[in-house]
């Protein structure tokens, strides 16, 4: 199960979280109180030019210290200070939210990277959460941030504010655990700079995803399908240059009988694909939601076995679960649609 | 004297809504009216009787599930599996319904106004009398019919905008009638198209009269469109699948 929510605005208006919350808990069905989580683009306009680093640690005292010097060594904290949370009732805390606003030194980078900051920061979430000092970095781009927990998604919401946020895009996810243990990273979104990923669903492929990553240098620490679709992404759009399209039929390509019936330079060009990207297919029932800070997308997998619900509203573009959480946020919406499968939903930011 | 309920259902859980149609159909309610729904799950489950439910809103999953007899009039658009295993009764969508409409249903009618999703009518099924009848006047998706075991499956598609393909995958009973022609690539293995008969016409004529009644379009060009029908090639389309005989 799982429930996903996402919403952009193309003119770039800001929403405070109050109505993401709201839509999320209208899908309280689809979790299991074990997991939830939201992700906001445009929430520090203030520290816009520092990457955002949102920390969970085990332990305050002993963790941070090690963060500290590992990030001295590889840039500039411009600023670091606790998240605010607010306890709630049914939330046991075990995690301590920190966010640091980080300056990478883009000379650290291997030599010939063509965006050696995001190089760096890469490198660094993949070192510190690999090293399980008890620290996480569930979040680490520019002007964007997750606010994660174990609990259901108002109390989540709640013991960030999330209201206090005001975003563009958001995306949120209501965890319906099924092979995870409780821990504060693991429910969804999950994000690398750029990127965040919410997901509804299993991919049956992990392992064969995992490696394929892995091969490329980065590490999986958290056991889970969203963080290997952040990397995939990352890799595929970011260092491979795809378009998102491709990128998306990558993960998502048309069975070869499908293929079979295109023209011909359509046949040539998805046979590339499936042969170049074999182990970038996802496999197994999702819905992915993704977003960066010029775009929202949504897929599904081939056989359509999870649900998406589009709506649309002016300059606003929903992507859901469930039709009503659309409703929840936007009374008024002007359509829903419910694309095919293989027919990703893509909503870019006005220029 | 008719009696009729109202409730308002404004940001209320479905477990007390659910109570409270209960218990306005104990008291002897002919019809219910529930008004500002958005969502709520399990609307009309298991109720028996013969009362009729309005729901203004959107219904949430599984409306209708387990039914038997009550009739549930929706007048906007559904989420996942009305019909769910249904029994018999009759359940009424203005507005377009998610994926798996009439779930494994087992008898009654399911009548969709708009489009339905992925999988409608998987594994709807019969058995003696109980013939439950899905009509569809929008489009389906892909995988319609899905291991389809009984039943009649009508889809209208009257925007013109049906792109279903693998239908009747696994189907071994029942069967899917569908307005225009279908092109053999989208039927599943499994599946085959055979032509409507002036007998079948005659069959499904009253099913389309009483569609184009409940949503007041013209019955006539329905009952005398051209149709594609399509059956089960075989009582068992796995046998070699999974076990060598």
């Amino acid at each position: 199960m799982c429930g996903i929510f996402g919403v952009m605005d193309k003119g770039r208006q800001m929403m405070d979280g109050s109505g993401i919350r709201e839509a999320l808990s209208m899908m309280n069905e689809r979790g299991s109180g074990e997991g939830a989580g939201y992700v906001a683009y445009g929430i520090y306009p203030d520290y816009r030019d520092c990457y955002a680093l949102h920390i969970l640690f085990d332990n305050a005292c002993e963790s941070k210290a090690v963060v500290d010097a590992t990030l001295e060594q590889w840039g500039t904290i411009e600023h670091d200070e606790a998240i605010p949370t607010y306890d709630q009732p049914n939330l046991r805390v075990n995690s301590t939210p920190w966010r640091y606003f980080f300056k990478p030194d883009p000379s650290l980078a291997a030599p010939g990277s063509e965006s050696p900051e995001k190089d760096v920061i890469a490198n660094l979430v993949m070192q510190i959460n690999a090293s399980a000092k008890g620290a996480k970095i569930v979040s680490s781009g520019k002007n964007v941030g997750v606010f994660k927990a174990s609990g259901w998604p108002e109390d989540v919401a709640n013991y960030y504010r999330i209201e206090d946020y005001e975003g563009y895009i958001w995306l949120a996810h209501n965890r319906y655990a099924t092979s995870n243990p409780e821990l504060w990273d693991r429910p969804d979104p999950f994000n690398l700079h750029d990127w965040s990923v919410v997901e509804n669903g299993k991919i049956t492929s992990y392992g064969t995803n995992r490696h394929y990553v892995e091969s490329f240098g980065y590490t999986c620490s958290m056991s889970t399908d969203s963080e290997v679709i952040a990397y995939m992404l990352d890799l595929l759009v970011r260092r491979h240059g795809l378009d998102i399209n491709l990128a998306i039929r990558a993960f998502a390509p048309p069975y070869w009988e499908d293929i079979d019936q295109m023209p011909e330079a359509e046949q040539k060009l998805n046979r590339a694909l499936r042969f170049a990207y074999g182990s970038a297919t996802m496999n197994g029932p999702f819905t992915v939601l993704a977003a960066n800070p010029e775009m929202m997308v949504g897929f599904t997998d081939r056989g359509k076995l999870r649900p998406m619900v589009v709506g649309e509203c002016g300059d606003r573009l929903y992507i859901a679960s469930e039709e009503v959480a659309i409703r929840a946020m936007e009374p008024k919406v002007e359509s829903i649609t419910r694309p095919a499968a293989g027919e990703p939903v893509i909503g870019r930011v006005a220029q | 004297m008719a009696k009729q309920v109202v409730i308002d259902a404004k940001g209320m859980h479905y477990t007390p809504l659910n109570q409270q149609i209960r218990k306005a159909i104990e008291d002897g309610a002919d019809e219910i009216v529930i008004n500002n729904v958005l969502g709520q799950r399990f609307i009309g489950d298991g109720l028996r009787g013969n009362a009729t439910i309005r729901v203004n809103g959107v219904a949430g999953g599984d409306l209708a599930m387990f039914m038997s007899g009550p009739t549930v009039i929706v007048h906007g658009n559904a989420e996942h599996a009305p019909g769910n295993t249904m029994d018999s009764g009759k359940v009424v969508i203005h507005g377009s319904a998610g994926d798996a409409v009439a779930h494994s249903m087992r008898g009654g009618k399911v009548f969709v106004r708009g489009d339905i999703g992925y999988r409608g009518g998987i594994h709807m099924k019969q058995y003696e009398a109980q013939r439950p009848v899905l009509v569809v006047g929008g489009s389906a998706q892909t995988f319609l019919g899905e291991y389809m075991a009984g039943g009649l499956l009508i889809v209208l598609d009257l925007n013109g905008k049906m792109k279903a393909h693998e239908i009747g995958s696994g189907i071994h009973g029942g069967e899917i009638i569908i307005r225009g022609d279908v092109d053999d690539a989208n039927l599943a293995s499994g599946a085959k198209k055979v032509p409507l008969t002036e007998e079948d016409r005659r069959r499904i004529a009253p099913v389309l009269r009483e569609f184009a009644a409940d949503f007041g379009l013209e019955p006539e060009p329905l009952v005398n469109a051209d149709y594609t029908r399509i059956v089960p090639a075989s009582a068992r389309p796995f046998a070699g699948k999974y076990t060598w005989e």
